[in-house]
């Protein structure tokens, strides 16, 4: 169940299993039978940390869930609230409790678990309402790092970005500086921290603080992390709006994957036999769980896409021609051999079967004429041609009411690209989008240049070219079947925020001073002392391990190029990756919209 | 995938670049088709029951994980869930399977402080717990020290407890000198939970004059506050804050949201007329100031068209009935229905597009391609020819297409304009390739064979001969223009 996350370089099974133990604590403190009323949100991260079986371990019986009325009729002695600290969930849960039958027996008794952490302000709003006191149990589950794969954490905590950077709340930062502790007391002190930005500076500060007010917090286990990257989301604002073009990215671009899992339109996935299929095609969307745990996608996910037909017909060689060997197989001991393989072979022959299809569904998206315009504009952009300039392509794509997702991206990344637009070119955007999907957009327009995503160039200077030239950000020969460089993730563009990692590792930061501070926010460096025991003596050879954190939010496509840096053979480290969430340009650009009503049709 | 550092004008009008090719176009897809192949093939050979390795419902749900059952015990058939107990269930087996040594890691019990109680320490804690102690910030409140009245903590102690999620009284801090070390000391410890609860204190026990003072010089608590009022809807408190902040702009913005939640149109008119006056940036203030005008015009439109289209009078109406009202409508679609029901209107009307196109300065471009789409779904081809003929002081008449003439010819097309019509627009497409290329793709083969002779293409204008029909009147033109 678990295995695909004890197969990187650090083991974290042990994290998942902590959150598991705290979870049936938890459970065991209601006594008796229960139901747990879900916020839908969180059943995705829980997911991943336990499944039903566990809770049907600890009585519970019923799970629902979360929304206004009367709760459903359940005989269990324990009504239990998995929710995030949200307000408007405070005013459901009000509604279900001020509605409970008071006159039924047995009474049941209400509990409260909130993910990540308690709030006060939640508990102040309940007491408003009259209903705190129905709560026996208000508990917190620290869920703050949840492991999505061997080197893959994240919060999962969607409005991380909005909040840290339009907001100033830094209460996710709080959470990640925790969420960092609880690793550290799993893995050890991290001896050396380094970091980027406002944000990194704050969690760098709270950890240090944290250590000093707890001394006992000193631990006794070997560290297994040798370096903590700090990286805000804000000195790469570039990177997560342009379209990814690994595998995994893509999939995530088109289809979104939550919790490791994506759903794909069913057509493609052909019914179960053949001559049994026309009649019944499946409507529901068809969901696939994406991990290492699967042999093909661990080897295809960070591919660029395209180098992953020739895998996927290696792949096919190799599957036809271990079936076809039952055809040598003439004793009876060899044939015996042949079917203990076949539940192997099965699995390689289903997981190639759903992967032929994605890539499919993909290609069929790809070499649309539209994606490749869309693709041209981005690149041009990030290899600097035109970027001061209103762009044709986004003119036409507003005159043609293409989703305002898709040009909020494309005029951002212009502007990012440009280090701001003239005042005239952002005026003229602005009165186009206002103009054709309505003024009510002034407000998303407005959260996007306090984001620091659209905004107009100040002091005439544009230093995006600098640090593309420092940074390598462009690079023209760009090998996708066999690359050399981590810019084949974007297919020119190499991701800044995995550069800054690539040149910490060597040659080390002080090469590119002059650029660190063309971009937002403090850069530094903090040591966290380790007592002389475990000091680690490196054997010759042996990798460095850095975990690096994304405050903000990271793509896939990010994530590829750090385990392209992993497995370099003279890379010399190691990268497991943390995040407050994991993002594309769509789900990013989504987060700092502003609500609005929705659209009477 | 390769950038093409071509013009502008090339890439965007050919279709001659295929998007996201792979290098070798044919042997990617072939080796698609080929794993494809592969893996159909090999349906034959086994049975494809491969759901029993893992055990996933259809919609792909692994059978056990918390969303599916979420579902399945929803639905109250417990007989389902006690028939899947005889399987074994992926999830426990594997808790099962883990070694005790790792199941005995929990988060709290890795967190207990030296002077702790150790007072959820289990079982399996006291047998697994071989000497090595760990100690770290406690996580978790033990459950012990559930509420605590005790008055004597610090402001940095009752900060701390707080982030522990204990919960302290804040009422004996009563000096403003007191609250606001208690406020520093939650700022400090960057807990916005603990920022919140001090400042709901705050806000309740201290006069808003000082409060705002107080905060003008505490950012980070100001941030928290303002968003606190914002979630809480709290918007009168608010916007006295951003005054007294002078932040005028914020002001005006976050008034102007409250009309998202005005329903009532004839309200929400009245509220945006309130909102010119506010102070905006003056690049804002005129898009504020055409929202309202243009819910007055829509108001107006909708309720002499809806008196329209219920007499039943008018044939446009009756032939194509609204699909929805006009209010709340951007101002493209709002010309968009402008074009459509009321085009030939005159400028003094409210509902004409010209009277829209002036009062909202739409550039040409815009007006054009809106008007275009509008006439061409009526199939009104006369004014489509009208939109796009000029006449110049002489009195010639010219065709001009501010958006160029290819987006005119796809618009029409996907109008599903007759080829007629089609091929005089296609003439005018000024870039030869793109003008042959939407001509064979749209069959009109009058203007193929037209530029393929303005070519002098001999050997293309032949190949041509076999895309039009046998004995028609292109195939004779191909064969005289050959034979001259």
């Amino acid at each position: 169940m678990a295995a695909h996350l004890s197969s990187g370089r650090v083991n974290l099974t042990a994290l998942r299993e902590a959150g598991r133990r705290e979870l049936r604590e938890f459970l065991d403190k209601c006594a008796g039978s229960k139901a747990i009323v879900w916020d839908e949100y969180l059943t995705g991260p829980f997911g991943l940390i336990a499944q039903y079986s566990l809770l049907k371990e600890h009585e519970v019986e019923k799970m629902f869930t979360l929304k206004p009325g009367r709760l459903p009729p359940a005989d269990v002695k324990n009504i239990i609230f998995f929710v995030r600290p949200k307000l408007e969930l405070m005013d459901i849960i009000t509604d279900n409790v001020l509605r409970e039958d008071r006159g039924r027996s047995p009474q049941r008794d209400f509990h409260i678990l909130f993910v990540p952490r308690r709030s006060l302000l939640c508990e102040q709003w309940l007491k408003e309402q009259g209903v705190l006191g129905s709560f026996i149990h208000r508990e917190q589950y620290s869920l703050d790092l949840i492991p999505f794969d061997g080197d893959l954490l994240s919060m999962e905590s969607e409005s991380a970005f909005k909040e840290c950077y339009l907001e100033s709340d830094q209460t996710s930062l709080y959470h990640a500086a925790k969420g960092l502790m609880t690793l550290q007391a799993l893995y050890g002190t991290i001896p050396q921290i380094f970091g980027k930005g406002d944000c990194a500076r704050h969690v760098a500060n709270m950890m240090i603080r944290m250590k000093r007010e707890f001394p006992g917090s000193q631990n006794s286990i070997f560290p297994v992390f040798d370096t903590l990257l700090l990286l805000d989301r804000n000195v790469d604002l570039l990177t997560p709006l342009a379209t990814q073009l690994t595998y995994e990215g893509l999939i995530d671009e088109i289809y979104g994957i939550q919790n490791t899992y994506v759903k794909l339109p069913p057509e493609k996935f052909a019914p179960k036999k053949q001559g049994e299929g026309g009649k019944d095609l499946p409507t529901e969307p068809k969901k696939l769980q994406l991990n290492s745990a699967e042999e093909l996608y661990a080897e295809i996910r960070d591919k660029n896409f395209n180098a992953v037909g020739s895998v996927l017909s290696k792949k096919a060689k190799i599957i036809s021609a271990a079936f076809e060997e039952r055809h040598h197989a003439k004793t009876v001991g060899e044939i015996k051999q042949f079917v203990s393989q076949l539940p192997h072979m099965q699995a390689a022959r289903s997981s190639l079967a759903n992967h032929t299809s994605i890539a499919e569904l993909i290609k069929d998206i790809t070499t649309s004429e539209d994606f490749f315009d869309n693709l041209t504009v981005e690149q041009e952009f990030m290899s600097g041609i035109d970027t001061d300039k209103v762009n044709n392509y986004i003119e036409d794509c507003i005159a043609q009411k293409h989703p305002l997702i898709k040009i909020l991206r494309l005029v951002c990344l212009q502007s990012v690209c440009n280090s701001g637009l003239k005042q005239k070119v952002l005026d003229h955007y602005k009165r186009e989008i206002l103009q054709t999907y309505g003024f009510e957009h002034i407000l998303t327009l407005n959260n996007l240049e306090k984001a620091g995503l659209l905004k107009p160039q100040t002091g005439g200077r544009n230093n995006y070219p600098t640090i593309r030239k420092t940074l390598r950000l462009w690079m023209d020969d760009v090998n996708e079947q066999n690359p050399n460089d981590i810019s084949y993730v974007y297919s020119g563009y190499a991701p800044l925020s995995v550069r800054l990692a690539q040149l910490l590792a060597r040659p080390g930061w002080r090469s590119i001073e002059e650029v660190l501070k063309m971009l937002p926010g403090p850069h530094f460096e903090e040591r966290q002392q380790l007592p002389t025991g475990l000091q680690k003596k490196r054997q010759h050879g042996e990798n460095r391990v850095t975990l690096v954190f994304f405050l903000g939010g990271v793509t896939y496509a990010e994530i590829a190029a750090l385990r392209f840096l992993s497995q370099m053979e003279d890379g010399g480290t190691e990268y497991v990756i943390a995040t407050t969430k994991l993002i594309n340009g769509t789900t990013w650009i989504k987060s700092l919209m502003e609500k609005l009503e929705p659209a009477p049709f | 995938m390769s950038r093409v550092r071509a013009d502008e004008e090339e890439y965007w009008h050919s279709s001659k670049f295929r998007a996201f090719t792979f290098d070798d176009e044919d042997d990617e897809l072939s080796q698609l088709k080929e794993s494809k192949r592969a893996v159909n093939s090999l349906r034959d050979i086994v049975d494809d029951d491969d759901d029993d390795l893992e055990r996933v419902s259809w919609s792909g749900e692994p059978v056990g994980s918390i969303s599916w059952s979420i579902k399945e015990t929803a639905s109250g058939s417990t007989s389902s869930l006690d028939g899947r107990d005889t399987s074994p269930q992926k999830g426990s087996s594997s808790y099962a399977a883990l070694p005790k040594q790792a199941s005995s890691y929990s988060l709290s019990s890795l967190f207990k402080g030296r002077n702790k109680l150790p007072s959820f320490q289990s079982l399996s804690d006291a047998l697994t717990d071989t000497g090595v102690k760990n100690y770290a910030p406690e996580l978790r409140r033990p459950k012990a020290e559930y509420k605590d009245y005790s008055s004597d903590w610090s402001p940095k102690d009752t900060v701390r407890r707080m982030q522990r999620g204990k919960v302290c009284s804040l009422e004996r801090f009563r000096s403003l000198q007191d609250k606001l070390v208690l406020l520093d000391e939650a700022v400090a410890g960057h807990d916005g939970n603990v920022i919140t609860a001090v400042l709901i204190f705050l806000k309740r026990t201290l006069r808003r004059e000082i409060l705002f003072r107080e905060l003008e010089v505490r950012q980070v608590a100001l941030c928290h506050l303002i968003h606190f009022l914002r979630e809480t809807g709290e918007q009168k408190f608010l916007l006295d804050l951003l005054r007294f902040l002078d932040r005028t702009e914020e002001v005006a913005l976050s008034q102007y949201r409250e009309h998202l939640n005005i329903q009532d149109v004839e309200k929400r008119r009245e509220f945006l007329k309130g909102c010119i006056g506010l102070p905006f940036s003056a690049e804002d203030t005129s898009h504020i100031q055409d929202h309202y005008t243009l819910l007055e015009r829509q108001i107006i439109i909708e309720a002499n068209d809806r008196h329209l289209e219920m007499a039943g009078q008018s044939e446009l109406f009756r032939k194509y009935p609204r699909k929805a009202s006009i209010l709340n409508m951007p101002l493209v679609t709002t010309l968009f229905y402008s074009c459509f029901y009321h085009y030939t209107e005159a400028e003094g009307m409210f509902s004409s597009p010209t009277n829209l196109k002036k009062t909202f300065k739409i550039p040409d471009k815009q007006y054009v391609l809106t008007a275009l789409a509008a006439r061409a779904k009526l199939r009104a081809w006369g004014d489509v020819d009208a939109l796009l003929t000029t006449k110049n002081w002489l009195g010639y008449t010219k065709k001009k297409a501010p958006i160029g003439f290819h987006r005119v010819v796809e618009i029409l097309q996907r109008n599903n304009a007759p080829v007629q019509v089609l091929q005089e627009y296609v003439r005018l497409v000024e870039d030869v390739e793109t003008r042959l290329n939407l001509a064979t793709k749209y069959k009109c083969h009058d203007v193929v064979i037209e530029t393929y002779r303005d070519l002098k293409d001999r050997i293309q204008l032949t190949a041509y001969k076999c895309k039009v029909e046998r004995g028609s009147a292109e195939e004779e033109k191909i064969n005289s223009i050959l034979s001259n």
